[in-house]
């Protein structure tokens, strides 16, 4: 056996992009497949320059719809399997991904999301959103963890395998150019170190022994013939997602108990609103943050019963309302008045935020 | 009054100095293709189409009709406007990334089709735009972002030969050659006759360009050129591979 690539923890600081590549060979990740596009491409970087020290393996791919698939194929041979992309690039992996949410492939995608549509910014947004929870000709049956600091970049890296194996659905971490590109300090670890066992994982082909003599043969198959036989397919699908769900979910509140005001963020906003929060608290305003994690599933329950309390919701996002879409979904029936801030493809700042709630008030 | 210097006359010049680095070679195709255009006097009826990578930044560098497209689809968005407007000149523009990886299928199709196309790579070893990683066409052992400790060909395979591989996949009818900017006379004159296959209609047309890219490379001009000249042509042969006015070109 190799040397653990950490021992114990390490404070370190670091871009976003060697953490996620940090994380993966923390996680016992066996190999990544990738495409370079920025502002993902050091992610490969750091992974081609420290795997082979640990035997770990890498292939450039001609293009991401390879990377998906070969992710595929190394999954369904039983390895910890990943990739990393971003916009252009995000859009050729929903076919491979819907491959992996009809046969329940556990694979990883690292997104940092970048400016769309088209090729348009390599620098930062979260237009990826819709996208990263549905994108592909089904039913969005994916979790999605969106992170927002460096911490989160890794700690969530390394949640993501586990998700993915031990529920056997396509696990996705949403992360953005800023946090890609921003060095920031945190703590890498060996998962072991802090009590986190891997989630074993198994092929599910190539087993040993002769299939048809010693074991069954495996037939994994995505087709179905009938409608009928699709819709029992998608139910049972949609059955165990929905089962899995209340474990799955992951949110953060800040001020909600008693506010007025509640800025509903995700990713890297969460932490403009987060600031917001506590400078209008200082200012006497009662305001209140709802920060879903899991984008997919999203804590509804929790955001409705947020959101039903306040007498206002406000909804940024550095996209034209995707994130928005969610929460109008998640809290259908509220009556509480809605009011926006949608910056596509720009950064919010907690400035912005304040002086938003307060010219509302 | 400051003197601008020679120009082709279809380059647009309120775009210029252009944006590529200092040393890099698509400036030198784009003045070869500049040229190629003056002289078959054609700059009223071509449709100019770049790919994303650092081809990009000629979206507009020409006094011609141009539009960007997406990563490995130039071929196909040229291919699309042919086929509706068969009266204008297309040329797609492109690196070795975007032709030879991620646009691979669609050079294939685009030349087993004999599209009645001019596509004009530059082959730099490397993907540009996005800071030097492994391109198809890296040599063995080139160190790049993505093989940092050298390409291995037992791993990664061998550097893509394009010309020859359209070549082999296309009829008598289409034009192939690779040419290389450190002869940028020999380059305009096998894209004048591409252009000129597509002119005639005679078939597909396709000019590789050995091309430099010091800034991911990391060279000063000395070694810069040393690699075009010597390290590249040892894998990447200078000529014309199929040339319809030659029978046995
Ligand atoms: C689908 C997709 N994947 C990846 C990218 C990122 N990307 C932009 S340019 C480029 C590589 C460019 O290399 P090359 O085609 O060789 O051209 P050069 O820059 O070297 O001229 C890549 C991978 C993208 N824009 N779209
Ligand atoms: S990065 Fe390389 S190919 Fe791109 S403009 Fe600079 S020198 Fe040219």
């Amino acid at each position: 056996m190799t040397e653990k690539p950490i021992q114990g923890e390490k404070r370190v600081f670091m871009t976003g992009n060697e953490v996620v590549a940090w994380a993966a060979l923390a996680a016992d990740v066996d190999i990544m497949y990738g495409y370079p596009i920025t502002p993902q491409n050091e992610v490969m970087h750091y992974w081609t320059r420290l795997s082979p020290k640990y035997g770990r393996g890498f292939l450039q791919t001609e293009d991401e719809i390879s990377a998906g698939f070969t992710t595929c194929g190394g999954v369904l041979s039983g390895k910890r399997a990943f990739t990393a992309t971003a916009g252009p690039g995000n859009m050729l992996m929903q076919e491979s991904m819907t491959m992996a949410e009809m046969m329940r492939i556990p694979t990883v995608l690292v997104v940092q999301q970048r400016g769309g549509p088209s090729t348009a910014t390599v620098i930062y947004s979260q237009q990826e959103v819709t996208m990263t929870c549905f994108g592909g000709n089904g039913e969005g049956l994916r979790i999605v963890y969106s992170t927002s600091t460096h911490q989160e970049l890794f700690d969530y890296t390394i949640k993501s395998f586990n998700t993915a194996w031990k529920y056997r659905f396509p696990t996705f971490v949403l992360g953005d150019g800023y946090q890609a590109k921003m060095r920031e300090s945190l703590y890498i670890y060996d998962p072991a170190a802090k009590g986190i066992v891997m989630e074993k994982t198994v092929p599910y082909l190539g087993q040993e022994g002769t299939p048809g003599v010693d074991r069954e043969p495996q037939h994994l198959r995505n087709t179905y013939n009938t409608e009928e036989e699709l819709n029992e397919q998608v139910n049972n699908l949609v059955a165990e997602y929905e089962k899995i769900a209340p474990e799955v979910i992951e949110y953060q509140t800040f001020n909600t108990d008693d506010a007025d005001i509640v800025i509903i963020a995700h990713g890297v906003v969460t932490r403009a609103a987060q600031a917001a929060v506590k400078e209008l608290r200082k200012q006497g305003v009662k305001a209140g943050h709802f920060r879903p994690v899991t984008l997919r599933p999203i804590a509804a329950k929790e955001l409705k019963a947020v959101a039903g309390k306040a007498k206002k919701i406000i909804i940024a996002e550095s996209a034209q309302g995707q994130l928005e879409k969610l929460v109008k979904d998640a809290i259908y029936g509220i009556a509480t008045p809605l009011e926006n801030y949608f910056r596509p493809g720009q950064g919010i700042t907690s400035e912005e935020l304040v002086d938003l709630v307060k010219k509302g008030m | 009054m400051s003197k601008v210097p020679n120009m082709p006359k279809s380059w647009r010049e309120e775009t210029k100095p252009h944006k590529f680095c200092p040393g890099c070679g698509h400036g030198l195709i784009l003045k070869a293709l500049g040229e190629a255009i003056d002289e078959l006097g054609i700059q009223d009826r071509v449709v100019f189409g770049c790919d994303i990578g650092c081809s990009l930044l000629s979206w507009d560098f020409f006094n011609v009709d141009a539009v960007q497209t997406h990563h490995g689809r130039t071929t196909p968005v040229m291919t699309g406007i042919k086929r509706a407007r068969p009266d204008r000149i297309c040329i797609a523009y492109m690196g070795d990334g975007g032709g030879y990886a991620i646009g691979s299928g669609h050079l294939v199709n685009a030349a087993a089709r004999n599209e009645k196309l001019t596509v004009i790579l530059a082959n730099n070893c490397n993907y540009g735009m996005t800071g030097g990683q492994m391109a198809p066409t890296s040599l063995p052992h080139m160190k790049t972002e993505t093989t940092p400790y050298g390409r291995d060909p037992e791993v990664t395979g061998y550097p893509t030969q394009g010309p020859e591989m359209v070549a082999a996949i296309t009829r008598e009818s289409a034009y192939v050659a690779r040419g290389t900017v450190a002869n940028v006379r020999q380059l305009k004159n096998y894209i004048k006759k591409a252009l000129q296959n597509q002119i005639d209609g005679t078939g597909f047309s396709f000019v590789e360009a050995l091309s430099g890219c010091p800034t991911n490379w990391s060279t000063n001009a000395k070694d810069t050129w040393a690699f075009i000249e010597k390290g590249m042509t040892e894998y990447f042969k200078v000529g014309e591979i199929k040339d319809p006015a030659k029978k046995e070109a």
